[in-house]
């Protein structure tokens, strides 16, 4: 009955998470190998410390950009302005935050952020640009926007609200880590818990056959641009908060390259269709775990481009149905 | 008929040619004769195994059983380069050449005339004008190709494909973007070459161009070959009858079945009038009413404007004129949604592309449509959605019964038949089917069609979009016949009979409306 199609599910992978949940397990693993204390954990000043720890910190803002690039990818778009978003929203954050409430700074950094994702939204949804060529313009004009905003400087503040977004800490876990894991919830609360994950897999896969069926495949592929931009706000604040500054030219420099890794880590086909938001996040932790494993060992940090490379063929290899038939081959082959 | 040497072999013969996909026969035991200097239709309805004939001959895919001889010599070329090495050239509807390359490049690829391993580039100019004057193609060799029309695209492919030795010429579909002032300028060319000796097979859905250029008339039909004439002495009326697998005694002969009108008297209510509905250039401008519990169904030939006429009806393109109406209310259909909203529903011919969503699984696919209805804050719980899914799985037979198996995983019949389901699921009141049994196995065709003749006796609208004539008569209450792009006859009541629709295609007299 069934059709030879050995390409269709080509993701489906034994069970969902377990190469990426074993992958994490293993890199840490090797982090406590090269640094022994990796797992050793204090609590100071009512916040906990520690290399683990640090992972998920400094995963954080690629973590956020995944949450977004996963919806983006799962339409069959991509979004490759995520990085400049994020120094747009850093920086009108640092030039507001000693001059205005926090609420007002954040709600005028995250509404740029969610701008930003309207603007990449019109273009592929309704003017029907590539998305990688609709992304890219704001990915160029963004940080010049950004180095507009900040006239070039790096723009300081000191305000302790704004900083507290990197510094803070709930129940003991930096705030960005809280942050992370609230964001990575609402996200999938939304979108599993009412229709749109569906809506969202099925533009991605089959953008015509959705709009016969009624989807609105215009407004779902704009909503995902939206969420996208947001997101990377989000990060742009976490990295802004960090650094008491923001700095137009470095501020998410290459991010979006880590998150559509992450993405790709978590199995997501870029054809788009079926996605996972917290494999996404996963994909994000396992990036920055090898960027500390790196760090850590004393290694030179230009290795960590070299290890991240073949991390991301070793992943493609195991999701290459070609490599799938291959190995079954060689498998009959030996029996 | 052309041929003067008939001791001497054919120049190209085809006997018994096989082929199979997946277990699906898409050619059996194929025969096919082409003499030097004859233009040759290959005719035949979407399905019928015309593509799959030229793709066997030249190689693109392999032969299960079969001989295929050039001059008398056994020919099994491997590949397109193979076929064209051995003088099979073969013109594609889509030019396969590189638009940003000259014309000349685009003649010369891949044998440029060198000197010393560089491109001579003035003498493949000079040699690519002589070519194009042999063709009366007054351009200018050093233009990129993506410059000049589609048509002259076409015969620089055709010219190179000439120049290339070649015995026989396959031009598959290369009218099919072309004006009609195009097509007079490429039917010269053929005759010329036909001329010169060369052996033309030429593939297109146009009735009047195969009178127009041809000496000779294959059909085949269902992957079997109906059979081959000389174009002189096969009528229109004839052709098309072979083309849909209809004899003019076997239809007449046949007694309609009994149930199939429903005594006519229950007229039901009208939900959908559409007046002057069409667009330019697309579907001439069309009256089309749609009742509770009627079947219409939609025939004519390929190309004829069926799907075009379905696309409009369900607003998946949008009409420039007229007006419709559904439910009484006066409606503009930008969208399907908009169609969707008055319980349309629409099951395209492309199930593939436009149907389902393969690596969805047959769950999602079937609650698809009632679910971007209700939009996507009312989802759909769970437990109803597999409530549905069974449902629609246990009713319609889909098999294997695993609503979480990836759809795209399914035959052709069961993948039809969750689209289907889909639609169901939204409770519609109007159902447009394009060609909703093409392509799948008999079992499943034959549940299909009851499936439809039950919907209907359930109050639904359908619209039907066929080419098996003999299975449309059997459940339509009203044929509306088109063709080239304009509804040409609607037959009502007892007027609905196979003989009558292939009259109002074959347009030999108007059909009278009942």
């Amino acid at each position: 009955m069934q059709a030879p199609s050995r390409r269709l599910p080509a993701l489906r992978l034994p069970r969902r998470g377990a190469p990426q949940l074993l992958a994490f397990a293993a890199i840490l693993l090797v982090d406590w190998l090269v640094s022994p204390q990796f797992f050793d954990l204090r609590m100071q000043g009512g916040r906990l410390f520690g290399s683990l720890i640090d992972v998920f910190n400094r995963g954080a803002p690629v973590a956020l950009l995944s949450i977004g690039m996963v919806l983006v990818v799962a339409t069959r778009g991509i979004d490759l302005s995520v990085g400049a978003v994020m120094a747009i929203a850093g920086a009108v954050a640092a030039s507001l935050a000693d001059t205005h409430a926090l609420p007002v700074v954040l709600a005028a950094s995250l509404g740029a952020g969610i701008l930003c994702g309207a603007w990449n939204g019109f273009l592929v949804a309704v003017l029907g640009i590539q998305p990688i060529i609709a992304t890219l313009i704001l990915m160029v004009a963004g940080r010049g926007i950004a180095q507009l905003l900040t006239e070039g400087r790096i723009v300081t503040f000191s305000a302790p609200g704004l900083a507290a977004v990197s510094n803070g800490a709930v129940v003991g876990l930096p705030a960005p880590v809280v942050l992370t894991v609230v964001v990575l919830a609402v996200t999938v609360l939304v979108v599993r818990g009412t229709a749109l994950g569906l809506l969202i897999e099925a533009t991605g896969a089959n953008a015509r056959a959705s709009a016969l069926a009624g989807v609105s495949t215009r407004t779902t592929t704009l909503a995902v641009y939206v969420w996208s931009g947001f997101c990377a706000a989000l990060a742009g604040l976490v990295t802004t908060a960090d650094i008491l500054g923001a700095d137009a030219n470095n501020a998410g420099l290459w991010l979006e390259l880590d998150a559509i890794l992450a993405v790709v880590i978590a199995g997501t086909s870029l054809m788009g269709g079926r996605f996972s938001v917290p494999l996404a996040v996963l994909g994000a932790f396992i990036i920055q775990a090898m960027n500390t494993g790196i760090l850590l060992s004393g290694y030179p940090p230009e290795l960590n481009l070299l290890v991240k490379a073949v991390v991301v063929l070793a992943v493609l290899l195991v999701q290459s149905p070609r490599l799938a038939g291959l190995s079954l081959l060689v498998r009959r082959r030996t029996a | 008929m052309s041929s003067a040497h008939s001791n001497d072999a054919p120049l190209l013969a085809i006997r018994g040619l096989t082929k199979s996909f997946a277990g699906f026969p898409a050619l059996q035991g194929v025969d096919f004769t082409l003499e030097a200097g004859e233009i040759h239709a290959l005719l035949g309805e979407n399905g019928a195994g015309k593509s799959t004939l030229i793709k066997t001959v030249t190689g693109i895919v392999t032969r299960d059983a079969g001989t295929v001889t050039l001059d008398g010599t056994p020919i099994a070329p491997r590949s397109g380069e193979a076929a064209q090495a051995a003088g099979l050239a073969t013109v594609y509807q889509e030019v396969n050449l590189l638009p940003n390359l000259t014309v000349a490049q685009n003649l010369f690829l891949n044998r440029e005339p060198t000197r010393f391993g560089l491109v001579r580039h003035g003498e493949m100019r000079r040699r690519a004008a002589a070519i194009l004057a042999g063709f009366d193609l007054a351009i200018d060799p050093g233009t990129p190709l993506g410059d000049h029309s589609v048509a002259v695209q076409h015969l620089v492919a055709i010219a190179r494909a000439v120049d290339l030795s070649a015995r026989v010429l396959i031009l598959d579909e290369p009218t099919a973007s072309l004006d009609a002032h195009e097509v007079e300028i490429l039917f010269r060319v053929m005759r010329r070459l036909a001329a010169k000796g060369l052996g033309i097979v030429f593939v297109t859905h146009f009735l009047d161009q195969v009178y127009a250029v041809t000496d000779r008339i294959t059909v085949l039909r269902n992957g079997r070959l109906v059979g081959s004439w000389a174009t002189a002495d096969l009528p229109r009326m004839r052709l098309i009858q072979a083309m849909l697998g209809r004899e003019l005694g076997e239809a007449t002969a046949e007694a309609a079945p009994a149930d199939r009108h429903r005594s006519g008297a229950t007229e039901g209510s009208e939900i959908a009038v559409y007046e002057q509905f069409g667009k330019p250039g697309y579907v001439a401008p069309f009256d089309l009413t749609l009742r509770r519990g009627e079947v219409v169904g939609l025939a004519g030939l390929l190309g004829s404007g069926r799907t075009e006429t379905a696309r409009l009806l369900f607003g998946a393109e949008m009409a420039q004129t007229g007006r419709a109406r559904i439910d009484g209310a006066p409606v503009r259909l930008r969208t399907p949604r908009d169609a969707i909203r008055h319980r349309f529903g629409y099951c395209p011919e492309e199930r593939k592309t436009e149907g389902i969503i393969a690596e969805l699984s047959v769950r999602d696919n079937i609650v698809l449509a009632l679910q971007a209805r209700r939009g996507p804050f009312r989802p759909i719980p769970r437990r109803e959605q597999e409530a549905l899914a069974r449902r629609y799985i246990a009713m319609l037979d889909i098999r294997p019964p695993d609503p979480e198996r990836p759809i795209g995983l399914l035959s052709g019949g069961n993948q039809q038949k969750a689209l289907l389901a889909r639609w169901l699921a939204t409770e519609p009141q109007v159902l447009i089917l394009d060609e909703p049994t093409r392509g799948i196995d008999v079992g499943a065709h034959a549940e299909i069609i009851r499936l439809i003749r039950q919907l209907c006796d359930g109050g639904l609208a359908l619209v039907v979009i066929s080419s098996e004539l003999e299975e449309i008569v059997t459940y339509a209450d009203r044929v509306v016949v088109m063709r080239d792009r304009t509804q040409i006859a609607t037959l009502e009541g007892e007027a609905v009979d196979v003989t009558a629709i292939l009259k109002a295609i074959a347009g030999d007299e108007p059909a009278e409306a009942a």
